[in-house]
């Protein structure tokens, strides 16, 4: 499936045809998925790179790949036209291969001055000389057009000004290749301006950059070509000036054709008649700097509402708030028509509002515990602490949910951090379910589960809705949104940008339009 | 990159692909706490083999003056006092958190009763005892609220906000004493630590009871699993809805007032209120049990068994070393061979090479990022 | 596109406690230690006040000479919990240095071994320490607690009772007095103390290994990212506090002259507690020596006023610490939180 790649080099190079960084035939396998499998990729000096794909596409794990957390199974790396392996990003950096990442990994505790320039301070007499060492700093940060006190802690400037810094070091070790990891996810439009001067003037010296992004704007401002990954395959390099939006985001998301014929029988949901006038919970202006624009939304029982776009494009962030697992700066939140404020899960919980995290590791999973007590966890919460759920309730409920979700290894006792992450989910599921809540906020429930499953769940989801449920169902999966939603609300760059009734006529490519367009059509 | 999400499932087969994993056994958390406690049992048998060798009569039981007496009953009443620490500490360290203050704690109660009983008409009176032993607790009661609002709502560090009291607590256990060793007659008091009801121990019996008391509470309603819950994962658990807040500030309630009535105890052994040496280092003896029986510093799943093991081993350790002649500067040593071996069998990289060698027997597909 | 502009970044203005810290670059990270600094002229004013002859040369000298030992215990305390870690063995470290160098003397070794040969015991029994922390990955806590185990048991082994140290060159070190004759007086005990805190402060400030003690300590993951030597540092902060402790061993046999298995008992949390009080977050990454020294001046002003006040029996020192200790760090977890939720 790989689309004929430009050769030539990137235009508006001013340095030599070999390219800087050469991947080629990468594999990477872990016990049960094939996380890279057959990957090309290059990087020119003096370039700008994108590298596109969805969640699970492989664009981090090409990256570990590149500088040494991950070995790979096969396939070369040629950095410098010099076949290598590194062990770790230490010696990636050594080698001219520096990452920075969206924590920006410096230690705030320091000054800029030692930030930028720790590990290689000037020394003089056996000890370092701080005021060359504080001159160098500037130095470097003036290279890159950032004027700031070097004596300043690091910890009382913006995480963008702290990512300006963090680049600089990365000059400090003469990077030739600088991989930024999401770097704008939390930065205002101003704040991405000044990095993206800063990437030019890199750009200018010669510096290969190697970008990650997942906002669709800034990738065609900033980058000069782009690589698609998809599924762990690379779909093509192309010249960004010479791919369309929809096209990209048609690459991006694809269709799984195997989950299309499968699930193609099935009719799209009808769009109901308001049972009731009041919605069961209605957002009005609810935002969160740096995390969601403020928004509106409706959600009435017995209706699922889809929340479509991109990674990145804020729909978890959308959730939390509605959950109250984030604090909102703005706006108001209304619980069948009375001002609520949900100031912690616990209250949304006593609300009937349950929230199934994507992340189901760190914020789900009770790894020790049994499948059993993980499933019970939900309602003996709310029960408290002095009165047990019974046992043959707690057995009645975890035997049931085991059957109908298909949990495996079909064992109660079963230590759930050694589930696989598709029974994980469902354990998680089957946690709030039998809490028997009112509005369900799911969050990438059917991510690594297998299909006949995946069939299962939306199915479950369905029934629940039809029994009066209200749902709000975030997936990745375009095809999975549009069949189970009555409505969808679609989301880009941290807003949404558009909201429609799921009618026959809508179809992915109206929607992908949609996130493409950024709802300006 | 930052979350490592789970690879698409396009190509990734579900968990069909366990066909030779064993069944798990049906009590899949005692075999756990059976493997963990497998060489502690083992040291406790070593150690009481060697004495009986040694001292023929140390195993026998016999009955004087209508009470059980003898080696084993020894062991057990000088357990009692460690053992209520010991519960407590157990409780906080599944919540991943530590108590430093016990020592200090059972200095204060010591001084408290003792102090309303010597300064109360009747000393001797069994309603004179109880005021006193009750009060002792109420302020035990309190420093826990302290250290349990510390922890939980200003967010210290557990071994921080725990060293305060564990400073300031014998100057205020002197405060109450007046500085002097306070010492009491009173017949009920005494009773405490040297009488024997039904032939056992008071001591034994007391602690007991509390031992069953905690196992019925933490396993019989919800509080144990919600405890584990908090220690393992608080932030999954504090989404799920548990009360993450106030299941941290109750363990150090209990795990002061354990150490209250420990100090109690302890205090009616000697007859008196020495503020100095009350429960010195016994947060170390403590800790070291608690370890010892399985529980895991980094919190989680705790063992009120495990802890009990590892109680008995450490008293029989100091008695055994007594009647083998062996001397008693002998025992610091041996505590640190032992705490070494423990801390070397259950660390992290340890447990990984063991647990490397079980997964490659049973092919669980490993979740990692994309 | 205007690349060679200059651009002003200023520091987020929506924070008043930004608009301050920008006026005050320096001030925020030296915060606790002028917090110690207060207390301490604080103490001697009340003092100086209260009581005569309290600001004299002599009680002033008494506190350096009384308390050398522990300063560089601190010291070596500080360097560990910048790196987050902790180190609960140097009391018994402290009582193990004093019994080898007094058992040595008894076997007729001179000085000139037994003196380095009970400091090194320290430098062992932190390498071992490190050794568990960083290849182990056992907590610190724990790994400190079993060395503090360790160094008692071989106390015992070695001198079950009090060892009297009769050796001259110790006698001459405990009795020699440099200074003015009326009070301010100085001890080579007081002269070590003072230069271990001069090589801390360089090798903090000044080198790369300090540098990177700081960096482990505010973010060990990144630290290890940039490329620093994470392993190799975190085993030497814990050879750094045993080799201090194996010295604070030796200054405290000369100032009591005898081997003692019970000495040092509480030692390392008066260490603690002077490091803490001294300013050093104990999450690690801030903090000074110098801050640890007052610290040390803190605990012996307390100790000298409760002296000085005469009625007031020692165990308010107890509970004086305690609250002390108490007000640090609620200070500092205000402050951390203050800074989190920029």
């Amino acid at each position: 499936m790989t689309d004929a790649a430009a050769t030539t080099s990137p235009a508006g190079a001013t340095s030599p045809g070999a390219p800087v960084v050469e991947m080629t035939g990468i594999s990477i396998t872990f016990p049960g998925v094939k996380a890279l499998d057959g990957v090309d990729f290059r990087l020119f000096p003096g370039e700008v790179h994108a590298l596109m794909g969805e969640n699970g596409a492989g664009k981090s794990t090409l990256i570990k790949a590149l500088t040494g957390v991950y070995a790979i199974d096969s396939g070369r790396i040629v950095v410098d036209g010099q076949e290598r392996a590194f062990a770790g990003p230490a010696e990636a950096q050594t080698a001219g291969i520096s990452t920075v990442y969206q924590e920006v990994n410096l230690c705030d505790n320091l000054s800029v001055a030692e930030n930028v320039m720790l590990g290689h301070e000037v020394r003089r007499a056996g000890g370092i000389d701080w005021r060359a060492t504080r001159a160098a700093a500037r130095e470097h940060l003036r290279a890159l057009d950032v004027d700031i006190n070097p004596s300043s802690s690091l910890s009382s400037h913006s995480l963008a000004v702290q990512q300006l810094v963090a680049i600089s070091r990365a000059m400090v070790v003469d990077a030739r290749v600088l991989i930024l990891d999401e770097p704008t996810s939390s930065l205002d439009a101003d704040e991405v301006a000044k990095l993206f001067d800063v990437v030019r003037t890199l750009r200018a010296r010669g510096v290969a950059i190697l970008f990650v992004s997942h906002f669709l704007d800034q990738v065609y401002a900033i980058s000069d070509r782009m690589t698609v990954l998809r599924n762990g395959r690379l779909v093509g390099e192309y010249r960004t000036a010479e791919l369309e939006r929809v096209d990209l985001v048609q690459k991006m998301i694809g269709r799984s054709l195997e989950v299309l014929e499968r699930l193609e029988e099935a009719p799209k949901p009808q769009v109901a008649e308001r049972r009731d006038a009041t919605p069961y919970l209605q957002a009005i202006g609810l935002g969160r700097k740096g995390s969601i624009e403020p928004f509106d939304l409706d959600v009435y029982p017995g209706e699922v509402v889809g929340l479509a776009g991109l990674l990145g494009s804020g729909r978890t962030e959308l959730a939390r708030l509605l959950y109250g697992a984030d604090r909102a700066d703005t706006g108001s939140l209304h619980v069948e028509g009375d001002p609520t404020r949900l100031r912690s899960p616990r209250s949304a919980l006593e609300h009937g509002i349950v929230y199934s995290s994507e992340s189901r590791k760190t914020e789900g999973i009770i790894g020790d515990l049994t499948v059993r007590e993980n499933i019970v966890l939900g309602i003996q919460a709310e029960r408290g602490w002095l009165r047990r759920v019974p046992q043959r309730r707690a057995d009645e409920v975890v035997d049931q949910y085991i059957r109908t979700l298909g949990i495996r290894p079909a064992n109660p006792d079963a230590i759930a951090g050694n589930l696989s992450g598709g029974n994980q989910q469902k354990v998680l599921l089957a946690r709030w379910l039998a809490t028997a809540p009112r509005l369900l906020l799911l969050d990438e429930p059917t991510r690594g589960i297998d299909v006949g499953a995946k069939a299962e769940i939306q199915r479950l989801v369905a029934e629940l809705a039809a029994d009066g449920m209200a749902v709000v169902f975030i997936s990745a999966e375009l095809e999975e949104v549009l069949r189970l939603s009555h409505r969808l609300a679609v989301l880009r760059d941290r807003r949404k940008v558009a909201e429609l009734a799921n009618t026959d006529d809508v179809t992915t490519d109206v929607v992908v339009d949609l996130i493409a367009s950024g709802g300006q059509q | 990159m930052s979350a490592d999400p789970t690879p698409s499932p396009a190509t990734a087969p579900d968990e069909a692909t366990l066909p030779g994993s064993p069944a798990q056994p049906r009590f899949s958390v005692g075999g756990l706490v059976r493997h963990r406690l497998f060489w502690p049992l083992v040291a406790l048998v070593v150690l009481l083999v060697a004495s009986v060798l040694k001292s023929p009569q140390f195993l026998q039981v016999t009955v004087l003056d209508g009470h059980l007496f003898g080696g084993p009953v020894d062991i057990l009443r000088r357990s009692a006092v460690l053992l209520l620490v010991a519960l407590g500490m157990t409780l906080v360290i599944a919540t991943r958190g530590i108590d430093l203050s016990v020592g200090a704690v059972m200095a204060i109660a010591g001084a408290v009763a003792l102090t309303q009983i010597a300064t109360s008409p009747s000393p001797g009176s069994v309603t004179t005892v109880t005021t006193a032993i009750l009060t002792a607790l109420a302020v035990c009661l309190l420093v826990g609220v302290f250290n349990g609002f510390m922890v939980s709502v200003v967010g210290i560090q557990p071994i921080v906000a725990t060293l305060v009291i564990m400073t300031a607590g014998r100057g205020i256990a002197m405060l109450i004493t007046g500085g002097q060793i306070t010492t009491v007659t009173s017949a009920p008091y005494k009773t405490l630590a040297s009488g024997f009801w039904l032939g056992l121990p008071v001591a034994a019996l007391i602690a007991a009871f509390f031992f069953a008391v905690t196992a019925a509470v933490t396993r019989r309603t919800a509080l144990g699993v919600l405890i584990e819950s908090v220690g393992i994962n608080p932030t999954a658990s504090r989404l799920a809805g548990v009360r993450a807040r106030t299941i941290i500030w109750t363990v150090y309630v209990v795990c002061a007032l354990f150490a209250g009535i420990a100090g109690i105890l302890q205090s009616s052994n000697i007859m008196a209120a020495d503020s100095n040496n009350a429960g010195l280092f016994i947060e170390l003896d403590a800790i070291l049990a608690v370890v010892i029986g399985g529980t895991s510093l980094a919190g989680g799943k705790f063992s009120l068994t495990g802890t009990l093991v590892g109680v008995l081993v450490i008293t029989t350790l100091t008695l055994s070393i007594t009647i083998l002649g062996i001397p008693v500067s002998a025992v610091s040593l041996f505590k640190a061979l032992v705490v070494i071996a423990v801390c070397l069998l259950q660390s992290p990289v340890v447990r990984r090479k063991m647990r490397a060698r079980r997964r490659a027997q049973s092919a669980v597909p490993v979740e990692v990022a994309a | 596109m205007a690349t060679q502009q200059i651009v002003e970044i200023e520091p987020e203005a929506g924070s008043r406690s930004g608009a301050l810290t920008t006026r005050w670059q320096l001030d925020r990270r030296y915060l606790p230690v002028l917090g110690t600094l207060v207390v301490l002229v604080l103490m001697l004013v009340i003092g100086g006040s209260r009581y005569d002859n309290f600001l004299s040369g002599r009680v002033m000298a008494n506190l350096l000479i009384n308390n050398g030992f522990l300063i560089v215990l601190a010291v070596g305390m500080t360097f560990v919990i910048l790196t987050g870690g902790i180190d609960l063995s140097v009391g018994a470290v402290v009582a193990l240095s004093t019994c080898l160098s007094a058992w040595m003397f008894t076997r007729g070794w001179s000085a000139a071994v037994a003196i380095p040969a009970s400091i090194l015991v320290g430098t062992l029994i932190g390498y071992l320490v490190g050794l568990m922390v960083h290849v182990f990955e056992i907590q610190p806590f724990i790994a400190t607690l079993a060395a503090m185990f360790l160094a008692r048991g071989l106390c015992y082994l070695v001198a079950p009772e009090s060892i009297p140290i009769t050796d001259p060159t110790v006698v001459a070190l405990s009795q020699t007095r440099w200074g003015s004759a009326d009070g301010l007086v100085i001890t080579p005990s007081g002269v070590i103390a003072l230069v271990v805190v001069a090589v801390a402060f360089v090798l903090l400030h000044y080198t790369r290994f300090g540098r990177t003690v700081y960096a482990i300590g505010g973010n060990e993951q990144s630290a290890r990212l940039m490329g620093l030597p994470v392993a190799r540092t975190k085993v030497l902060v814990y050879v750094i506090s045993g080799t201090c402790a194996g010295l604070g061993g030796f200054l405290f046999a000369v100032f009591s002259r005898s081997g003692y298995s019970l000495t040092g008992v509480g030692m390392e949390l008066d260490a603690i507690a002077a490091v803490v009080i001294g300013g050093t977050l104990l999450t690690g990454g801030s903090g000074f020596v110098l801050g640890s020294v007052l610290g040390v001046a803190v605990l012996g002003l307390i100790q000298t006023i409760i002296t000085f006040e005469g009625t007031l029996s020692s165990w308010w020192t107890k509970i004086v610490i305690g609250a002390l200790l108490l007000v640090f760090v609620v200070l500092q977890r205000l402050l951390v939180v203050r800074r989190r939720s920029r």
